[in-house]
């Protein structure tokens, strides 16, 4: 490693750290239990656990057998695959929401049909839910499909081999093989959900204790101007908390199983 | 070793005025010609001029930013910046840099001025009311405020401006008035998103200025509403203190309550102040 290389580095870090740093800095500590025990911020705050929780289990179920999928088949099939799945990864969330809206609005291609059965979906928490899941959903594809490259099908092809049935194999060497990678890809995929701002405020709107989540609660907080500021740091930081408790259980984790 | 080590803090140094610097600049309209003279008379202002302007105030605003140009042609007023007044209000505290600030209420331009932000006191130079805005035809029937509350028969989906947002507060004063509770399907942050939400036909109904409907040439109907001048919003206009043309700043308040300014308001709906 030449010498130089720690400049760019330490830029680097900056980068990634003083805004954050400069966060705790403007904080005004005193306010922070009444801002974040206030009932405005519990609401967004159990809000947002439950509905990225519900969208992490929604991206598993769907997520992990797509990864299979594209980890199987041929090279063109997979490269087409894996961009769809990439998409929602580097589109801009609004794009997503206003996307979503042209599906599921109630002038959207199936919103004028889901409303004649009596379905709305914009404006609800199921908006918030299926927002999540658009934008969360590349992180775990990826992650699996990762796992499934690197792990191969070797011990697969001689546990068959061996006469395990398909589920057996799946159970016993699959899964654990690709264990860590699903792990990291459903932490992700939850943290990005907690995160979700853009195709939420368009999709699922702001309505509080329906579909306004931390991010959006923030946001709304931000611009009362004034006094709320200090709510709208206070909300941010226990984000950020709740987001690197993610990161370093999966570190944790992670660190244990390749011991 | 001090050649390399002076680059090599000196590019680290500039990566980070780049990196940092050039956040800072993100959203913030050309300044103005610094090299503009102060002394100037109003015929010869030069530079540009940045306004933050309510959302509600587009139409009208962009009208009189193009007369005022035309004035001065010397001066480059830069596309202008809408949003509820509550949001560029806290873009201003956070330094955002403007010449000239119109918000749709008191209360809004009462945080900035208590700030120090502005140059003077603010002057009122429009009011403006709500209206319902409902979809072409009124396909629900909605005719007061009593058809938006949990108790109506139809249950529209309402959308609404947060009560932090001066089109909010106008909304729940009246509400509040009429004693009707209504639960909005959301709150946006400027009176734009209420009426793209309704436009669109996402909502039902939103409670929006006159002006707005106007201003959205039949794409929805305006209801009034009873009492409607119980919550009638004056916008305050004001030059501010770190205006980087403060010349121009200022020439521009006085065009936006000239009997010129006040004619081009009317035409897009607003009342006088």
């Amino acid at each position: 490693m030449p010498p130089w290389i720690l400049v760019p580095a330490g830029v680097a870090v900056a980068v990634l750290v003083l805004p954050l740093a400069a966060l705790l800095v403007r904080l005004d500590w005193a306010s922070v239990p009444a801002a974040v025990t206030s009932p405005a911020a519990l609401d967004a705050l159990g809000l947002s656990l439950v509905t990225a929780t519900i969208a992490t289990t929604v991206c598993v179920v769907l997520g992990v057998p797509l990864a299979f999928v594209i980890a199987r088949s041929s090279r063109p099939v997979a490269a087409v695959l894996r961009t769809l799945s990439t998409l929602p990864l580097v589109l801009p969330p609004l794009v997503g929401g206003i996307a979503l809206l042209a599906l599921l609005g109630r002038t959207g291609l199936f919103g004028g049909a889901l409303e004649a059965f009596g379905l709305r979906v914009p404006f609800t928490t199921t908006a918030v839910v299926i927002a999540q899941t658009f934008v969360a959903l590349p992180f775990l594809v990826i992650s699996v499909e990762g796992a499934l490259r690197t792990a191969g099908t070797g011990f697969e092809s001689v546990a068959a081999g061996l006469g395990a049935r398909r589920f057996t194999v799946f159970r016993r060497i699959t899964l654990p093989l690709i264990g860590p990678g699903l792990l990291a890809g459903t932490v992700l995929c939850f943290a990005r959900a907690l995160g979700e701002f853009g195709a939420t405020a368009l999709f699922a709107g702001n309505a509080a204790g329906t579909t306004r989540t931390m991010p959006l609660a923030i946001y709304t907080a931000f611009n009362g101007a004034g006094v709320s500021e200090d709510t709208a740091i206070a909300l941010s930081l226990m984000l950020i908390v709740v987001a690197v408790a993610v990161l370093l259980v999966m570190r944790g984790w992670r660190e244990d199983t390749a011991r | 070793m001090t050649r390399t080590r002076r680059l090599l803090v000196a590019t680290s140094a500039a990566i980070l005025a780049v990196a940092f610097g050039g956040c800072a600049g993100v959203g913030t309209a050309p300044s103005a010609d610094p090299s503009g003279s102060p002394n100037a008379t109003t015929s010869e202002l030069r530079g540009g001029l940045t306004i933050f302007a309510a959302a509600s105030l587009s139409g009208a605003f962009d009208e009189l930013a193009t007369r005022f140009e035309a004035r001065h042609p010397g001066l480059d007023v830069a596309p202008i910046t809408y949003d509820g007044s509550s949001t560029l209000a806290t873009q201003l505290s956070e330094g955002a840099a403007a010449d000239v600030f119109a918000s749709a209420d008191d209360r809004t331009m009462a945080t900035v001025a208590e700030a120090g932000l502005v140059d003077g006191d603010p002057a009122t130079f429009a009011s403006n009311v709500l209206e319902i805005a409902v979809q072409p035809g009124n396909p629900l029937g909605i005719d007061a405020l009593d058809d938006l509350g949990a108790a109506a028969s139809a249950q529209p989906l309402v959308v609404l401006c947060a009560p932090e947002v001066p089109c909010g507060h106008a909304a729940q004063t009246l509400f509040d008035r009429a004693g009707v509770d209504v639960t909005p399907v959301s709150e946006e942050q400027n009176v734009s998103a209420v009426l793209t939400k309704v436009r669109s036909g996402e909502a039902d109904a939103g409670l929006v200025y006159v002006t707005d409907v106007q201003a959205a040439d039949g794409a929805v109907e305006g209801i009034e509403i009873d009492g409607a001048d119980a919550a009638t919003n004056t916008y305050p206009v004001a030059a501010l203190a770190d205006a980087a043309n403060p010349e121009a700043a200022r020439e521009f308040v006085r065009f936006v309550r000239s009997a010129e300014g006040a004619e081009v308001l009317a035409s897009f709906g607003f009342g006088p102040p």
